[in-house]
């Protein structure tokens, strides 16, 4: 409760680098800032711990609390984004996968449409388009939430009320950010796939639906599918513990929220790009 | 859940150094030593920024003293976790403000702590939640949020949030601060009723510690009085003993004229 905060604010008390003058040469400010960077990484890490620690220990406490909390959470990073997703689908499918299928069509070549699309749109664009828009939709919000509340002192109201706010703030934002984008990614790489279909239909490319579909399944692997909900499961938790921790995990005043967001959405996509990095090596290793 | 060791009072402590809350390494008041024992009613005067918010933060246990013992019903507040739960609930804490949660109504927030803490659907706990509105004259503002509520009555519902889990020892940090003068005496009325054991509360006395940078209001025979001033919390006693002290700290608080030098 109290702890949990605590650890993960003197484990990364980086304000006292930030506070301090500019250093006089820049070898030192580049050493500060990987000195910050790594004060960072390791209060990330720490918080991740702790929350995925609280997770566990207090799985069904208070559940009629938490669950509803949780579906909301869901809602908020999952189902409200469902129209602008289906928008974001069919221009992804418009200009990404309609040009793809109609240039391979017109060279001749589009046996290779089914291992393109996989590796485009499944592999890259679908997850890594979906967490940056929820990181810039719903972690932003949670930053400035998290963090008006922190400046406002509802956080030692709730320990004063003996709830854990690591359990009540973080938890159902951590499991309805990653199933949010878990399902919005699916829905996003369906649509961007149909939508696709549909610009290379009207281009009167000669390709039927039974053919796109069959070579598309074709070049999916089981794995594709494995490390699809794996790496998405990892956006959504990431995000709402980088987007989290800079909203709750530091002593704040309401004037340094606007910049604590500005800095969570930053590392949010170094973040991203970061695990995405990830799952390209595994992929290729696999 | 630790053992806790035979002792009467319900605050102990002894030799303790406390800290800000924004700033950990300051010392706002050195070698507090103060005793609270069952059913009385403490106030702790200073002026703002002497300390008292951070001093009541260390009473409830949500501080750890720099140096020093502080036990809370003969636990070390030190070691205050998820197993001394049971013991943290028996502490109430009104913040100065009230801050209550904006996101919630005024209902779901004084529902929060009784629904977490026992597990309860916001059909199971209605009821109770219901007459804690109704004793303090909340119903009208259930549905409201708190950025919608007046300050006197944001400082209400804090009030009926702090005690809907019936706490036996309750802290108030500034509670008459940007009250008007009617809400002012309905809360002093009503802390007199816990103290003296309200109805609704189980008839059981309950402890008190409340703050003030101004004492006048709190002038009654059955308190006791403290005032922080320049790091140092001076333990007076009743009001006859507060009076005598000649204090110049609370001459100040009395807003009496005192002499100044420029």
């Amino acid at each position: 409760m109290r702890g949990n905060l605590a650890k993960a604010f003197e484990l990364t008390n980086t304000q006292v680098f930030r506070r301090a003058a500019m250093p006089k040469s820049y070898t030192d400010l580049l050493g500060r800032k990987l000195f910050l960077a790594l004060l960072t990484v390791q209060g990330l890490g720490a918080f991740a711990l702790i929350t995925l620690g609280v997770v566990l220990k207090k799985f069904g406490v208070a559940r009629s609390v938490i669950q509803p909390r949780v579906k909301q959470e869901i809602s908020r990073a999952g189902v409200a984004l469902l129209p602008m997703f289906i928008f974001v689908a069919l221009a992804l499918g418009f200009v990404v996968v309609g040009q793809t299928v109609s240039a391979l069509a017109r060279v001749g070549q589009t046996a290779y449409l089914g291992s393109t699309m996989v590796i485009v749109i499944v592999r890259e664009l679908g997850p890594l388009l979906t967490a940056m828009l929820v990181l810039a939709r719903v972690g932003t919000a949670n930053v400035i939430e998290l963090g008006t509340a922190r400046a406002l002192g509802e956080v030692e109201a709730l320990e004063a009320l003996g709830i854990d706010p690591v359990h009540y703030l973080i938890v159902p934002r951590v499991i309805g950010m990653s199933l949010g984008i878990f399902s919005l990614t699916i829905y996003l790489i369906l649509g961007a796939l149909a939508s696709g279909y549909l610009f290379a239909f009207l281009q009167d490319v000669p390709l039927t639906p039974g053919d796109y579909y069959k070579q598309i399944a074709e070049a999916l692997g089981w794995l594709d599918f494995a490390l699809l909900a794996l790496k998405t499961v990892a956006f959504g938790f990431f995000i709402a513990i980088v987007t989290c921790y800079h909203g709750l995990a530091q002593p704040l005043r309401l004037e340094d929220v606007s910049r604590v967001a500005v800095r969570a959405v930053t590392q949010g996509v170094v973040v991203c790009v970061m695990i995405d990095a990830i799952f390209i090596v595994l992929y290729l290793v696999t | 859940m630790s053992e806790p060791t035979f002792n009467p009072a319900v605050i102990e402590m002894k030799g303790v150094n406390i800290t800000s809350l924004h700033d950990t390494s300051t010392v706002v008041v050195a070698d507090a030593n103060w005793s609270v024992q069952p059913g009385e009613f403490w106030v702790v005067a200073g002026q703002q920024h002497s300390g008292k918010s951070d001093l009541l933060l260390h009473a409830a246990g949500l501080m750890v003293p720099a140096q020093g013992s502080c036990q809370v019903f003969g636990c070390e507040t030190a070691n205050f976790g998820e197993s001394q739960i049971a013991d943290r609930l028996r502490v109430g804490f009104v913040f100065a403000g009230g801050k209550l949660f904006n996101q919630l109504t005024v209902a779901e927030n004084v529902a929060l702590p009784l629904r977490y803490q026992k597990n309860l659907a916001a059909e199971e706990s209605a009821r109770a939640v219901e007459l804690i509105l109704e004793l303090f004259e909340l119903m009208p503002f259930a549905s409201i949020t708190p950025a919608n509520l007046a300050g006197n009555w944001r400082q209400r519902a804090a009030l009926a949030r702090a005690l809907v889990l019936k706490p036996e020892l309750l802290l108030l940090d500034n509670p008459l601060g940007g009250l008007g003068a009617r809400h002012r005496q309905w809360l002093l009325r009503f802390l007199d009723q816990l103290a003296a054991g309200h109805e609704f509360f189980g008839g059981r006395p309950m402890t008190l510690v409340v703050t003030t940078d101004d004492l006048r209001a709190w002038q009654h025979p059955k308190r006791k009085f403290a005032v922080l001033d320049e790091q140092v919390l001076s333990v007076l006693g009743s009001w006859s003993e507060l009076e005598a002290a000649r204090h110049s700290a609370v001459k100040e608080l009395l807003a009496e004229p005192v002499e100044t030098t420029i």
